[in-house]
C-alpha cells in the first residue's frame, strides 16, 4: 500500500516499523512521549509501546546522548531526540568523546548503534537557536555519520538505514520541509545505503550538489535555467553528508566540467568546502569553470524578522548557475 | 596546607550502618505571607511603602495585560511565538522589587513581569519576538541579561557575574538568577550550584516550579520531593516559598540579597508556581494536562490575591483598579503602534556585530549580501 505522507509522518513510520520489528529499539528524548514530540514526530508511538520504550525525559541533552549511549553498548538501539539542533551542543561531549570513540577505543569490541534524530535550519519563524544549520560540526567527528534526507520518502528509508548501522548516526531532519509537501510513501519495506548520494536527474553541462531544505529552492532554480536556456544539468541530492560520496560528486563533474554547490549553512567550513575540495582532488582536470556556492553567510543566524534575506534563495542559485555556465 | 581530617558535621558515626537510611534529617521551609485568601501573616509583612506595593501590582496587571495582547498578536500573525508568563507574575515581580539597580538580573524567558518592574520597556518584547535583536537591550539595562534560551546556561553566568562582583569588592549588589524547575536536571544548574557555593558568591537562584516544562511534569523532572533540597547538597540555604504571593518572594529574596550582600554566600529559593496558559504559543497543554489541576490552580491566581491585599489595606479601590486598566491599555496601544511602525531594521546589522573590530572575509560578504539583496529587488520587479 501507498500513502501521501509528509516528512513528520513519514518519520513517524519508520520509527513505528522499526520499534514494532525489533524489541530493542527504544525512543528517547523531550516531550516525546506523552506529547508526542513538539512537532509530533513520535505522535502514537507511547500510546502503542509504551512509556518504557518511549521515554519522556527530564531536561537534559547531554544526559539523553550519556544515557542513549550506556543503553546502546547493552544491546538496545536508541533513537534519542534532540528538541531542536540548537540544543545538541549540550551533548557534544558524549558525542565526540565517547559515542564517536567506543569502537576505536576498544579496537572494535564496542560499539554504539544509536541515532540522534535533530530538526535543523531555518526558514520557520522560530526563536534563536532553533533555526541554525550546523551539520558540518557533527560532520567533522571522525566515528559519527551525518544523514540529511531531503523528501518524506528518503526520510523514511534512511532513518531506517540509520536505525539498523552499528554506529552513531547524526539524522538531522530540515524541518523546513516537515510539512511543506507530500510524497507516495510505500508501507513495504525501503532502506536507502548511507553513504550514498542520490543523482535526481543526469545531465551533461553542469552539476549542482544541494541536501537538505535546500533542494527545494535548487530544484525549482535548476527547472528554470533548463527551461529558459534549454541546458542539461545534474542534479546531486547529497543525502549522507559524512562519509561523503566523493565518487557521485566527482564522476558527474569528470562529465559536465561545472559545478554548483548550495548550502544553508555559514559559507566557511561547511560541506560545500568539502565538496569544492574533493573535487579539486578528483575532478580538477576536467573543470571549464571555478565551482561556485550559494551559502548563508558567517554570521550568527539572524532572528526571524531578517532571517529570509540570509537564507539562499532560488534566484540566488539560479544567477549562480547562469553565471557558472557563461564562464 | 593539610588535608582537613575533620569529621563533617553531617556524618554520624553512631548511627547504625544501614544502606538506606531513610530517616530524613532535613527539613524546607516554606513562606507564605498573603495565602489566596488574602489572609494576611501580619508578623511577617514586608516593610513596603504604598508606592512600591503599587508599583508591584502595576507590573504584574501589566505583565498579565502584554500576555493578553501578544497572544492576540500571535494569532493575527502579527508577531511570532512567545513564551507566556501569566500566572507566574509573583514570581518574578517579587524579586524584582527586592533588587536594586546595582544588582543583575539575569534571566530565562519567562520573567516577563519582572523585567517590566524592571524598567525594560514593552516594546522590546514585541521586538524580541517578532524577530529582532534590537528587544535584547534598552536604556538602563546594563544589568540586565537578555533572555536565555537554552535552559540553564545563565546560572552559569550569574556565578561569573557574583564572582567578579566578589573580587571586586562590591558589597552593594548582587545577582538574581531566575530559572525554571526543567533547568534543575541540566549540568550547567548542577555546576552552577558547586562553583556558586565553592566560591561562597552572592547570587541568588530563583527557580520557579511552575509544575511543567513543556509537557515534562514536575514528577517527572526530578524525583526530589522538593527542589529547594537540591541546595542542601551544596550546603547553600534552599527555602520554597509561595510562588504566587507576590509578598513572599519579595522578601525572601529580600533576605537572601542582603545575606549575599554581606559576604553570606548564595541561596536558592524554590517559588511554587503554575504555567495559568501554553508553554509557548505552539504548545497545545490539552494533550497532556488535566484541566482539575489548571482549575485548582487558576484559584490561586497571584494578581487577585494582591489586589484583595492592597483593599484591605485602603490603598486601593475599583476606581483606581478602573484607572490602571485604562493606563495598561493605553500603554500597550502605544507599544504596538511604535512597533509596528518602525521600519528602521538595517537589514545587514548582522554583518556588524559579529566581531567587535571589522574583518575582510566578514565584509566580503556583507558586499556580497546587500548585491543579492539588490538583486532580488529587481527580480521581484
Ligand atoms: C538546552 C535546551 N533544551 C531544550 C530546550 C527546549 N525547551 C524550551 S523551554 C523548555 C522547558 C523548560 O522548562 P522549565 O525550565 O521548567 O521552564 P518553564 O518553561 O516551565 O518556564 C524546553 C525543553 C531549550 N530551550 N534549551
Ligand atoms: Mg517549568
Amino acid at each position: 500500500m501507498r500513502n501521501k505522507l509528509n516528512m513528520v509522518q513519514a518519520i513517524n513510520l519508520a520509527l513505528d516499523q522499526e520499534m514494532g520489528n525489533d524489541d530493542s529499539v527504544v525512543a528517547i528524548g523531550q516531550d516525546i512521549g506523552v506529547n508526542g514530540g513538539v512537532f509530533r514526530v513520535t505522535e502514537g508511538l507511547f500510546e502503542k509501546y509504551g512509556e518504557s520504550r518511549v521515554i519522556d525525559t527530564p531536561l537534559a541533552e547531554s544526559a539523553i546522548l550519556g544515557t542513549s549511549i550506556g543503553m546502546a553498548v547493552a544491546g538496545l538501539k536508541p533513537v534519542a531526540e534532540m528538541q531542536f539542533s540548537g540544543f545538541s551542543y549540550l551533548m557534544f561531549g558524549q558525542l565526540e568523546g565517547h559515542a564517536a570513540r567506543l569502537r576505536s577505543r576498544t579496537q572494535g569490541a564496542i560499539s554504539v548503534p544509536l541515532v540522534v534524530r535533530m530538526p535543523y535550519g531555518g526558514g520557520v519563524r522560530a526563536l534563536e537557536h532553533h533555526s541554525e544549520s550546523r551539520e558540518a560540526m557533527y560532520g567533522h567527528v571522525p566515528g559519527v555519520k551525518v544523514v540529511i534526507p531531503s523528501t518524506p520518502s528518503n526520510a523514511r528509508a534512511l532513518l531506517v538505514s540509520a536505525i539498523r548501522d552499528p554506529d552513531p548516526v547524526i539524522f538531522m531532519e530540515p524541518k523546513r520541509s516537515y510539512r511543506a509537501f507530500r510524497e507516495e510513501v510505500s508501507e513495504e519495506e525501503h532502506v536507502m545505503e548511507i553513504g550514498k548520494a542520490q543523482v535526481l536527474q543526469e545531465g551533461t553541462d553542469l552539476t549542482v550538489v544541494s541536501w537538505g531544505a535546500m533542494m527545494r529552492p535548487t530544484l525549482q532554480a535548476v527547472e528554470e535555467v533548463q527551461d529558459q536556456r534549454g541546458v542539461s544539468i545534474e542534479l546531486i541530492d547529497l543525502l549522507t553528508i559524512s562519509p561523503m560520496d566523493g565518487d557521485t560528486i566527482s564522476g558527474s563533474v569528470e562529465k559536465t566540467g561545472r559545478c554548483v554547490v548550495v548550502q544553508e549553512a555559514p559559507k566557511s567550513f561547511g560541506p560545500s568546502s568539502e565538496i569544492i575540495a574533493t573535487i579539486n582532488d578528483n575532478a580538477l582536470m576536467y573543470l571549464e569553470a571555478p565551482v561556485r556556492r550559494v551559502s548563508g553567510y558567517d554570521v550568527a543566524t539572524p532572528y526571524f524578522g531578517r532571517e529570509p534575506a540570509y537564507l539562499p534563495t532560488n534566484g540566488r542559485i539560479r544567477r549562480a548557475i547562469e553565471e557558472t555556465l557563461d564562464f | 596546607m593539610i588535608a582537613n581530617t575533620c569529621e563533617p558535621e553531617a556524618v554520624d558515626r553512631q548511627q547504625p550502618y544501614a544502606l538506606d537510611l531513610r530517616e530524613r534529617t532535613f527539613k524546607i521551609s516554606h513562606l507564605q505571607i498573603l495565602d489566596e485568601q488574602c489572609n494576611l501573616d501580619a508578623e511577617r509583612e514586608p516593610d513596603l511603602s504604598t508606592e512600591d506595593l503599587i508599583r508591584l501590582y502595576r507590573s504584574m496587571v501589566l505583565a498579565r495585560a502584554v500576555d493578553d495582547r501578544m497572544l492576540k498578536l500571535q494569532r493575527q500573525g502579527r508577531i511570532g511565538t512567545f513564551p507566556l508568563c501569566t500566572g507566574q507574575e509573583a514570581a518574578s515581580c517579587g524579586p524584582a522589587l527586592a533588587m536594586t539597580p546595582k544588582d543583575w538580573f539575569v534571566g530565562s524567558f519567562r520573567e516577563l513581569a519582572g523585567r517590566l518592574l524592571r524598567g525594560e520597556p514593552i516594546e522590546n518584547g514585541f521586538l524580541l519576538f517578532n524577530g529582532y535583536e534590537e528587544g535584547n537591550v534598552f536604556q538602563g539595562g546594563e544589568r540586565t541579561l537578555p533572555v536565555s534560551i537554552i535552559i540553564a546556561a545563565q546560572a552559569l553566568h550569574a556565578v561569573g557575574i557574583a564572582y567578579a562582583m566578589k573580587i571586586r569588592g562590591e558589597t552593594d549588589s548582587a545577582v538574581v538568577c531566575f530559572l525554571g524547575d526543567g533547568a534543575t536536571s541540566q549540568g550547567d544548574f548542577h555546576e552552577a550550584m558547586n562553583f556558586a557555593s565553592v566560591w561562597q558568591v552572592p547570587v541568588v537562584f530563583v527557580c520557579a516550579n511552575n509544575h511543567w516544562a513543556i509537557s515534562l511534569p514536575r514528577e517527572k523532572q526530578t524525583h526530589s520531593q522538593t527542589l529547594a533540597q537540591k541546595a542542601i547538597a551544596y550546603d547553600m540555604p534552599g527555602i520554597q516559598v509561595d510562588g504566587n504571593d507576590a509578598l513572599a518572594t519579595y522578601q525572601a529574596t529580600k533576605d537572601a540579597l542582603d545575606r549575599a550582600r554581606a559576604g553570606g554566600g548564595p541561596t536558592f529559593i524554590e517559588a511554587v508556581t503554575y504555567r495559568l496558559m501554553m508553554h509557548t504559543t505552539s504548545d497545545d497543554p490539552s494533550r497532556y494536562q488535566l484541566p482539575e489541576q489548571l482549575q485548582a490552580w487558576q484559584a490561586r491566581d497571584p494578581l487577585i490575591r494582591f489586589k484583595g491585599y492592597l483593599e484591605a489595606k485602603g490603598i486601593w479601590n475599583d476606581e483606581q483598579e478602573a484607572g490602571l486598566e485604562a493606563e495598561v491599555r493605553q500603554q500597550i496601544d502605544d507599544a504596538v503602534k511604535a512597533f509596528e511602525a518602525r521600519n528602521d531594521f538595517k537589514p545587514d546589522a548582522p554583518f556588524d556585530h559579529v566581531f567587535g573590530t571589522k574583518v575582510p572575509r566578514i565584509e566580503e560578504q556583507r558586499t556580497e549580501f546587500l548585491d543579492h539583496l539588490r538583486e532580488e529587488s529587481t527580480d521581484a520587479q
